[in-house]
């Protein structure tokens, strides 16, 4: 049995010599906010011939949620009509006002939670209405979705979701409308393709499609995926190959996609950087408006909007690299963030922050 | 993380090392004592195929060496 290493140093040697025979630079992107932490912290980046750039998506779902949305949640926290319940790393992302959620701290008006099995019993025990900050890919979703259903079947009635869910195919799509995408394949999430599986991507395959490969986190598993788009892109393909296998399938999770369906259906959302992209955010069904946040309270649509100086925007999108912002560990930590990307744990500015950037 | 213990509503036990939590299982197909399992979020969200994830280093070693040198 061959050592971890060997393996690695076998996989890197495959990619350099692909690499130099494609004979160009080659953009890859690595379409999820894990990803991003994982290569850096593992160092992938640093192994990767200087032909291959590594280029962060729109992956990290705090990062994507327009900032209105967080003024939203701060309004309504205020007006004493609910309860704000959140994962914890929207605390401190500032909303178009500069304020975070975090400066609530301390009233009683915010809770955090790491799960969402934890909503049922704690609005149980609330008097007033408990409105769930929604926000994440396809790997959250269907947790949401599922203790919004184990709440009803309680007979909790007071909990309420804030939806912010967004859909990753669609976001691809969106990227590679733009004629000057530059993007030569995608390192596809793990984890969101644990739920939606393969068959989620067959617009890759299509006319002004680009090579797919779904990847786990591991070194080795990043850069079998990183060969596995190289030499796909050798041979001008553009297939979706799986080297997550272990995890994910074909069809994906049918279980949670039949929760999400049952409950959710598409509708077209601000994504912070991008604007509206069509069909890629999911809201409630019409048949359960009362417990659609944005409808009972009437909230405003969430508007997006950029601190002064901060490209978060850009970034997110993949047309700039962290340090190249003026704010980049200056003005901008992880301790004192001024843009999403800098808040989250798996944004990208904190990413190059704690990580450094290439080599 | 590894299914310890199948606990009432859909929930189970399942521990990493000395760590060991209780998670809901609900979007698993038929969620068994041994299984290893992706927590997210304090949800198992898919079984872990152990056979694959054990001959996870001779398949990437294979792949290397598919090489298109030829």
């Amino acid at each position: 049995m061959p050592t971890e290493r060997e393996v690695a140093a076998e996989l890197v040697s495959q990619i350099e010599k692909t690499t130099r025979r494609i004979g160009r630079p080659i953009a890859l992107m690595e379409v999820c906010g894990t990803h991003t932490v994982e290569l850096r912290k593992k160092a992938i980046h640093s192994l990767l011939p200087a032909e291959i750039s590594l280029i962060s998506g729109p992956g990290c779902p705090v990062c994507v949620t327009p900032a209105g949305y967080v003024d939203n949640a701060l309004l309504l926290a205020e007006s004493g009509r609910a309860i704000i319940a959140t994962f914890g790393d929207m605390l401190k992302v500032p909303g178009a006002s500069g304020r975070a959620l975090s400066s609530l701290s301390g009233r009683g008006l915010v809770k955090v939670v790491y799960s969402p099995s934890e909503l049922t019993d704690f609005a149980r025990q609330s008097a007033l209405p408990v409105v769930f900050l929604a926000v994440g890919f396809e790997t959250t979703i269907p947790t949401v979705v599922s203790a919004l259903r184990e709440a009803l079947n309680a007979g909790v009635e007071n909990l309420l979701l804030y939806t912010a869910f967004k859909t990753v195919p669609p976001a691809l799509q969106f990227l590679l409308s733009n004629p000057d995408h530059g993007i030569d394949g995608f390192i596809l999430p793990g984890h969101v393709s644990v739920i939606i599986g393969e068959k989620a991507y067959g617009f890759l395959t299509a006319d002004g499609g680009r090579p797919g490969v779904i990847t786990g986190f591991e070194s080795l598993d990043m850069l079998a995926g990183i060969l596995m788009l190289v030499r796909q892109i050798e041979k001008g393909q553009r297939r979706v190959e799986n080297a997550y296998s272990r995890a994910v399938k074909q069809e994906g999770n049918p279980r949670a996609l039949a929760v999400m369906e049952r409950s959710l259906e598409p509708r077209n959302d601000v994504w912070r950087g991008l604007g509206v992209i069509p069909g890629a955010a999911l809201g409630l069904r019409p048949e359960l408006a009362a417990y659609d946040a944005e409808k009972s309270f009437s909230l405003p649509p969430a508007r997006d909007a950029e601190a002064p100086g901060c490209i978060c925007s850009r970034v997110i999108a993949g047309k700039a690299l962290p340090p190249q912002c003026a704010l980049f560990g200056k003005r901008c930590t992880p301790d004192d963030p001024v843009g999403p990307c800098m808040v989250s744990s798996e944004g990208t500015c904190a990413a190059y922050f704690r990580y450094g950037a290439r080599r | 993380m590894k299914i310890e213990k199948i606990l009432e509503g859909k929930k189970a036990l399942v521990s990493q090392g000395t760590v060991s939590v209780k998670v809901d299982v609900s979007l698993l197909e038929n969620p068994q004592p041994g299984d290893h399992v992706i927590v997210h979020a304090g949800f198992a969200i898919e079984t872990l195929s152990l056979a694959e994830a054990e001959e996870r280093l001779e398949l990437f070693r294979r792949m290397a060496e598919l090489t298109g040198d030829a």
